[in-house]
């Protein structure tokens, strides 16, 4: 646990670097923790971030293929957005908590 | 005279039909299982199958044999649960109305999900272990294999029983050491996971066990398609490992009715409150097991602890009292290591594993998160444990609330 700056504002932060409060996202931090990571995000970046906060929102479980089925991208497409791995870095940028689908 | 349906003869269902029908007045009370098969699978002994230490008769009985007497048991496909008029309709158009309904339809594998999967090599050069046919062809052709580069994938979660895909790579790294042809078999573990395991400490511990099994782990893997002329699998991120025989653990769906019944997420897992583990959508449908999204392993010590908390809170609902209990969502893993070994892991919704001793503390005989004989022995006699305690509901000495006593921090 701990607590980090971006754009001007204190974000708490768990040990792998995912908030602990997903109300502390702005997409001025989204773009700053982006810039951290060598990404530029662009407008199709903040489409899926808002998709993947709705969903966490609202309760869901969250994975690459319902990300593939969201219509906003394709799993492909998900991978050159993200590169690397893509689910881990989107849900960083998205200011959620860590994805619990992996157990 | 009420109702209470359970969908579902496999571990849970069974499980439920045991325990309800004890305390439920017959003379007040039906219950019915639907289940569209008659063959109850013993799942944990497909891992021992490929390897020639479990035939298909060791894990095969019918369910009928575990289902209480004074329980009705229809054989039918379901179509769809009506959860607004508390019915059930099943494929031939009968219906059934329900005071309670328990969900317990499990999961399945779908490796049509995955382009090539299913293609020419399948079930001879592509295997999965998941199912009796996959598990028993695999046996067969392990029989005669000369070695090469034996790859296993996981292509995406959840998948049922998550150290599976462990075991089974160890198990053939004995196997095949005893064999005396380990040096011409390469094992390649390719999963899309940052490491052996999600959770850090067992991660680390059975990273370390595979790396002194000589076993490669490619982690971050998300498989795209089967190549099956080039005989390579490839990640959407344009990765390729090559293989000789491929051991597949494919996308794994709930049940299609769950998507009929608008009850699951696009997965088909059913929305279940985490705790109290019935339905979101609706309070008197309970979700049990495999059917559920819960953020815990798909596995069977999984079922059985939390078919305690929905008998307790079913009953508290029959009462009309409100829910007392609440999953934790403990898992209990013993995971074979190979030559007589296995390890054991004990964890929760919040806590990881840990090292230490169980169920007794500092006295075991079980040793958590480390290698031993005794833990070996515990898998093995676990099959007696699955026939003739667990699935008849009767009492195990283990608690379904997870405990940190004998555990190392």
């Amino acid at each position: 646990m701990g607590q980090k700056e971006y754009a001007g504002k204190m974000v708490d932060l768990d040990d792998n670097g995912y908030f602990t409060n997903s109300s502390q996202w702005s997409k001025e931090i989204a773009m700053e923790l982006a810039k951290e990571n060598g990404d530029e995000l662009t407008e199709k970046h903040f489409e899926v971030l808002e998709f993947i906060r709705n969903k966490v929102n609202e309760g869901a479980s969250l994975t690459i293929r319902s990300i593939g089925k969201s219509g906003i991208i394709d799993i492909k497409g998900f991978y050159k957005l993200f590169p690397g791995a893509p689910l881990k870095k989107a849900t960083k940028y998205a200011g959620v908590s860590k994805p619990s689908s992996c157990v | 005279m009420k109702k209470l349906v359970i969908l579902g003869a496999g571990t849970g269902g069974t499980i439920m039909a045991n325990k309800m029908r004890k305390v439920l007045d017959r003379s007040e009370w039906k219950i019915t299982v639907v289940d569209q098969y008659k063959t109850h699978y013993y799942q944990p002994g497909f891992l021992f199958i490929p390897f020639g230490m479990y035939t298909r008769k060791d894990v095969i009985k019918p369910k009928a044999d575990f289902i209480p007497i004074g329980v009705n048991f229809i054989y039918s496909e379901i179509n769809k649960v009506d959860g607004e008029n508390n019915k059930v309709l099943l494929k031939d158009g009968d219906t059934l109305n329900y005071d309670y309904l328990i969900v317990a339809t499990g999961t399945k594998i779908v490796p049509e999900e995955t382009p090539g999967l299913k293609g020419d090599l399948w079930h001879k050069r592509v295997f999965d272990f998941y199912t009796i046919e996959g598990a028993t062809a695999l046996a067969d052709f392990f029989k005669t294999w000369q070695g090469g580069e034996l790859v296993l994938n996981i292509a995406d979660n959840p998948i049922k029983c998550p150290v599976a895909p462990l075991e089974f790579v160890m198990f053939a790294d004995a196997f095949f050491i005893e064999r005396g042809i380990r040096d011409k078999v390469n094992i390649t573990f390719v999963t899309p996971m940052e490491g052996a395991f999600t959770k850090p400490r067992a991660s680390k511990m059975l990273g370390n066990l595979l790396k002194e099994k000589n076993i490669k782990v490619v982690p971050d893997f998300y498989l795209e398609s089967v190549d099956n002329e080039k005989k390579v699998i490839k990640s959407y991120d344009e990765k390729e490992v090559p293989f000789d025989c491929l051991i597949s653990i494919p996308v794994h769906f709930g049940d299609d009715m769950i998507e009929r019944s608008v009850l699951g997420d696009d997965m088909n897992f059913a929305l279940t409150d985490k705790f109290h583990l019935n339905s979101t959508k609706f309070e008197n449908i309970f979700i049990l097991g495999d059917a559920s999204n819960i953020p815990t392993s798909k596995a069977g010590s999984v079922v059985h602890f939390a078919a305690e908390v929905i008998f307790e809170n079913l009953m508290c609902s029959i009462e009309g009292r409100p829910f007392t209990a609440k999953f934790d969502g403990h898992s209990n893993c013993y995971i074979e290591t190979g030559h007589g070994k296995g390890a054991l892991i004990d964890f929760n919704y919040d806590t990881e594993p840990l090292p230490g001793f169980f169920p007794f503390p500092g006295i075991g005989p079980f040793g958590l998160l480390k290698e031993t004989r005794m833990n070996h022995y515990g898998k093995l006699l676990f099959r007696w444990i699955y026939w003739h305690v667990l699935l008849k509901g009767k009492e195990m000495p283990i608690p379904s609330e997870m405990y940190m006593a004998g555990k190392k921090l």
